[in-house]
């Protein structure tokens, strides 16, 4: 605090306040009318209540009904629920995304950090190379899902270079394939985090004392074992962080899937995401609200661990 | 922004600086980063490039064979025109404008305002609010989506950009964002004002405003690439085409034209050069956030 010398205001810079009547707190002056404060809140507690609080409590009721997007409909007890185990769909999309999300936790965990060190060092043209590292995370989804169903096309450059080069002998169904559909979602869901998670690591880099790889530099370690004994530990916090925001994300894939299925969700009906059933209960042919508002119950509940770890985490770095 | 580096990051600034000796790399060191540099850049821009130069490419220029070219053989606007005949791809990206305009300003209007009051006035019912904004941090949007959309209905806003618009327009995370910046402002500048005689309003505009503008502008770039991206909500919102946003209205044009990816990869520059143009432009303030520690993820 000490290091303030003035502050801009609108009104140019104001001289580091020598309070002239020391004692203000003591004299209790008025600092602001009672209302004040609830005037600024009240728009943001307004949307609070409106698109979080009713929302959320209205998901837990409609969970329990049979509400349809064109008629009203009735308490029907748990029986979304039992619906719930007997659909293959579900049991699909679930085993779907802890595929997704085993798969894409250790390559977006480990990539980005590498990036983030290699970005780190203000080299001469840094700045557009973090810009365009970060270009697919600005990206839509759906623009990214567009460009890689091009790319992984039967007839797209992936395959006629692989048959060109004469690594295969029939073009790979990256698209048709049950399996493989998924992992294109995959490997697409990992190209556009790397520039995310390669910015949230690049912040935490800044914490890490250049002190230890002075240190350890003059004690003779290399830069592998500097990055695995200063760097990993540094960011150990931030890794673990990390890993749950991708478990979150991955649980809630939706585009990038939708879009390179041509919105079928998968090969054969197979869906491929919860979100993705929730849409299509939601909105699709059936319109049947209640059943979707039970699946995003069961969403919310898969997420919550992990988000309560990550409030943890903030909390503590607060 | 002085005044940002001299309160808040003072101390690594003056760390890094010191330590400059140390950290000027090897001749093979450059070389070496440099070139892995130019990798990555090879898979995270060679996508964009190649969807662009597919774009360009003319209806006689073969894009099935085997050795495909990666300059166009005669560049042409052709595939633009198409999905500007095809699909009133500009209303798209009005739409997608006009969303992303309303969000934006709500965002900065309703957070700052927000943000401020919880950040330096006492008033009962603090921790309240408080408590509740961070309780809805465990929301994910999807599992309140469905509520989110009768909501919207019984608003009468299914359907329309507004309904689209209106339930990001003011985001939990950006209003604890700017608490967070306000907060730390030195308290001797609001007793000073307040000595002036300044009251809340006045001291939200002219002591607090101007020294979260590195905030603003990283919650402004956010929600405008939030909206303006999304893609989920205003598929469920939205069911006139004639009002969809740009997403949506991309999903449908390639499923008009699944056939001809030259006509798609032209609406996906579309929806692709403006957002990416407006995130250059901006990304230093993104950058200079993410340096003094902004940016936590």
């Amino acid at each position: 605090m000490t290091t303030v010398r003035g502050i801009r205001t609108r009104r140019g810079r104001v001289p580091h306040p020598a309070p002239r009547t020391p004692t203000v707190r003591a004299h209790a002056v008025r600092t602001h009318a009672w209302f004040t404060p609830w005037l600024l809140v009240a728009p943001a507690v307004l949307f609070l209540l409106a698109f979080n609080l009713w929302p959320t409590a209205n998901a837990f009721f409609l969970a329990f009904t049979n509400v349809r997007v064109l008629s009203g409909g009735e308490l029907v007890g748990f029986a979304n629920f039992e619906r719930m185990l007997s659909d293959a769909q579900l049991a699909t999309a679930l085993v779907n995304s802890i595929v997704y999300m085993l798969v894409c936790v250790p390559f977006l965990l480990l990539a980005p950090l590498g990036l983030a060190v290699l970005v780190e060092k203000k080299l001469p043209g840094i700045a557009f190379f973090r810009t365009a590292f970060y270009t697919p995370v600005v990206a839509s989804a759906v623009v990214v899902a567009l460009i890689w169903g091009w790319l992984l096309d039967d007839r797209g450059i992936i395959n006629a270079m692989a048959l060109n080069l004469g690594f295969i002998t029939d073009a790979v169904p990256f698209l048709t394939d049950r399996w493989l559909v998924l992992f294109s979602a995959i490997s697409l869901t990992v190209w556009k985090g790397l520039g995310y998670y390669m910015v949230i690591y690049l912040s935490a880099l800044g914490g890490v004392p250049r002190e230890l790889h002075e240190a350890a530099a003059v004690d003779g370690a290399g830069a592998l074992r500097r990055f695995w004994s200063i760097t990993i530990p540094g960011v150990r916090n931030t890794m673990l962080l990390v890993s749950v925001m991708i478990t979150v994300s991955a649980l809630r894939v939706f585009a990038e899937l939708y879009i390179l299925t041509n919105g079928t969700g998968g090969v054969g009906g197979a869906d491929v995401s919860v979100v993705m059933l929730i849409q299509m209960y939601a909105r699709g042919f059936s319109g049947n609200l209640g059943y979707a508002s039970a699946l995003s119950l069961l969403l919310f509940v898969i997420t919550l661990g992990p988000l309560l770890v990550i409030a943890r985490i903030n909390r503590g770095r607060d | 922004m002085e005044v940002m580096s001299g309160t808040v990051t003072s101390g690594t600034v003056t760390s890094r600086t010191g330590s400059r000796g140390f950290a000027t790399p090897s001749t093979r060191e450059v070389v070496l980063r440099y070139a892995l540099l130019v990798v990555v850049l090879f898979i995270t821009l060679g996508p964009f490039l190649w969807q662009l130069s597919t774009s360009l490419k003319g209806a006689g220029e073969d894009i099935y064979t085997a050795n495909p070219s990666f300059l166009p053989s005669s560049p042409t606007f052709d595939n633009y025109v198409k999905a500007f005949q095809t699909v009133p791809i500009l209303g798209f990206a009005g739409n997608s404008i006009v969303v992303a305009g309303i969000v934006v300003l709500g965002n900065i209007v309703g957070a700052t305002m927000a943000g401020y009051a919880l950040a330096r006035l006492r008033f009962r019912g603090v921790r309240l609010v408080l408590g509740a904004i961070l309780l809805t941090m465990l929301l994910p949007g999807e599992a309140t989506i469905v509520a989110q959309y009768l909501t919207i209905r019984q608003l009468g806003l299914a359907d329309t950009l507004l309904g689209v618009a209106l339930p990001g327009a003011i985001g939990m995370l950006n209003v604890l964002l700017m608490r967070t910046a306000f907060a730390a402002i030195p308290k001797e500048l609001d007793e000073a004002a307040i000595v002036d005689g300044a009251n809340a309003w006045q001291r939200l505009l002219h002591v607090g405003v101007p020294n979260v503008l590195g905030m603003l502008a990283v919650i402004a770039i956010f929600s405008f690439i939030g909206a303006w991206d999304d893609f989920l909500w205003p598929l469920i919102v939205l069911t006139t085409p004639n009002k969809f946003t740009l997403t949506v209205g991309l999903e449908y044009l390639s499923g008009t034209f699944t056939n001809n990816p030259r006509v798609v990869a032209a609406g996906t520059m579309i929806a692709f050069i403006p957002i990416v143009v407006f995130f250059a432009a901006l990304q230093r303030y993104f950058f200079r956030g993410v340096d003094e520690g902004a940016i936590k993820g």
